[in-house]
């Protein structure tokens, strides 16, 4: 469980984010949406210790990770994993050394057991037959599955996602979502996912906060979206015809 | 001001850099593939310059005491010191600049722009320790042999020129060589190597670390780590040689 109290963050004198408050929980997809530059980036940075917020706490399981000594923050990083917009593979390594540069650099395994435990993360994201390809020689959606991959080779008990489906066809979204909520069920982590495609907002939202100009617009899940009277979630997740008939369709249902 | 802030930063880089390593034999590992690509992948550059500059500096100092009353011999002479001096650990260090120090820019800031240097850092891995270190090491280490390799095929250059052109007697060329030959300025060309060497790796990836943007901001950069540690070359230049040999 991550806890997000009273976060904070300006730029050169310009509030990008104002007073979030909300608790990402164990087990589940928690995904924070809203426009382009509404600070959901800046609240992932804030989380992830990429940024020192101006006020507020960011509790892993009750412990405040800026506040505490560099070392210590140092263990909780260890029990984080990311996955960035560009999947961020070092590009001089192969896909194996990618996937095996945490194990390397943190855990006592012996080699062997290394490139099993890399050929295991690699299956499980269902990529085989890849381990000795540059970055450079495989698709855009296969650098996101070896992103999760490397994300999860040393256990963790968080994950960040950032746009996991930018740049990715419809097919392939969908397929990096159910992947996404494969792991996180699976393995109990707490995962965050930062977000504007509506389709994993509906088919991932287990528990949600949108963000609208750095500010906590609204919290819920995929089902409490579709009865919102909030106008700015409205405007930004029914912007699209095609979603506006989904929407009507749902409720008429109910 | 703004000299000021980036001499404070790049000295706060440094002890980012320098700070203890996550795990000792990665870092081993990386120095010797950085000693490859640094030493070793500059050696087809550094030998083909200093044999023609060895080459050059003979033939225009031998046209130039022809018909005198100072020997021939003095040619050997003013082409050994002229390439142990000043050629082989200045000009080739800003050689190095060039093509080393934008080749670390450029490198480090395009992992900076892709995220690569966030994800080390989410890892908890010190990314200026794990990225910058290898390379200032590997450049300190492998960077006199470079130098060594240079001077002697610059004085090759100065005989093969002599052979060739018929400007001078290669024998003579050898007498001059051979003349009051002073092995503390080998010493002071290593140690020169030494700082040079530092400097065009730690500047280079100062610039690279710090990028801020894309591609663009990239190439200002690589620009950027070239001008700067060139300059810094130069200054160490002059410092070293005042307090080395006066």
């Amino acid at each position: 469980m991550i806890e997000v109290i009273g976060l904070h963050k300006e730029f050169e004198g310009r509030t990008v984010l104002n007073d979030i408050n909300f608790t990402f929980e164990t087990g589940k997809c928690n995904l924070v949406i809203g426009q382009s530059g509404s600070g959901k980036t800046v609240l992932l940075k804030c989380m992830v210790g990429l940024f020192q917020p101006d006020k507020g706490q960011v509790l892993y399981h009750g412990r405040d990770y800026h506040a505490m000594p560099e070392k210590d923050r140092k263990e909780v990083r260890k029990e984080i994993g990311m996955v960035f917009q560009g999947g961020a593979l070092f590009d001089s390594q192969t896909v194996e050394e990618n996937v095996m540069f945490p194990l390397t650099m943190f855990s006592k395994m012996s080699q062997e057991e290394k490139i099993e435990r890399v050929n295991f993360c690699l299956k499980r994201v269902n990529l085989t037959n890849v381990n000795k390809l540059y970055p450079a020689e495989i698709s855009g959606g296969m650098k996101k599955r070896v992103a999760i991959a490397r994300a999860i080779a040393l256990n963790p008990k968080y994950i960040f996602f950032d746009e996991p489906n930018s740049g990715l066809d419809p097919q392939t979204s969908i397929v990096i979502d159910d992947l996404i909520a494969e792991i996180t069920h699976e393995y109990g982590i707490t995962t965050v996912i930062n977000t504007h495609d509506m389709n994993s907002v509906m088919q991932m939202g287990e528990n949600i906060i949108f963000i609208y100009k750095g500010q906590q617009e609204w919290t819920g899940n995929s089902q409490s979206i579709v009865e919102s009277e909030n106008e700015n979630l409205n405007n930004f997740v029914f912007a699209s015809d095609l979603f506006k008939k989904m929407r009507q369709s749902l409720r008429e249902k109910k | 001001m703004n000299i000021l802030y980036h001499c404070g930063k790049y000295f706060i880089f440094l002890t980012k850099v320098f700070g203890k390593p996550e795990r000792g034999r990665v870092y081993l590992r990386q120095t010797i593939i950085e000693i490859e690509k640094i030493g070793l992948g500059s050696m087809p550059i550094v030998a083909i310059m200093s044999v023609f500059m060895g080459a050059v500096i003979t033939i225009q100092t031998a046209s130039s005491l022809s018909g005198g009353w100072i020997p021939m011999s003095t040619v050997g002479y003013a082409t050994r010191e002229s390439i142990l001096l000043e050629f082989s650990p200045t000009i080739i260090a800003l050689i190095l600049a060039g093509k080393v120090g934008s080749n670390i820019a450029s490198e480090i800031g395009t992992m900076r722009v892709t995220e690569q240097i966030d994800a080390l850092d989410i890892m908890g891995i010190n990314s200026a320790g794990y990225l910058v270190f290898p390379k200032i090491i590997a450049a300190v280490l492998i960077n006199p042999f470079v130098i060594i390799v240079s001077m002697f095929l610059g004085v090759f250059g100065g005989w093969l020129a002599a052979y060739t052109s018929g400007i001078l007697i290669p024998s003579v060329y050898i007498d001059g060589i051979q003349q009051q030959f002073i092995p503390f300025h080998v010493t002071y060309s290593l140690i020169k190597t030494l700082f040079f060497a530092f400097a065009i790796t730690s500047v280079s990836a100062y610039h690279g670390y710090y990028v801020n943007g894309g591609a663009l901001e990239v190439g200002a950069g690589s620009t950027k780590a070239v001008v700067y540690s060139s300059i810094v070359i130069l200054i160490l230049n002059y410092v070293l040689t005042q307090l080395l040999l006066i």
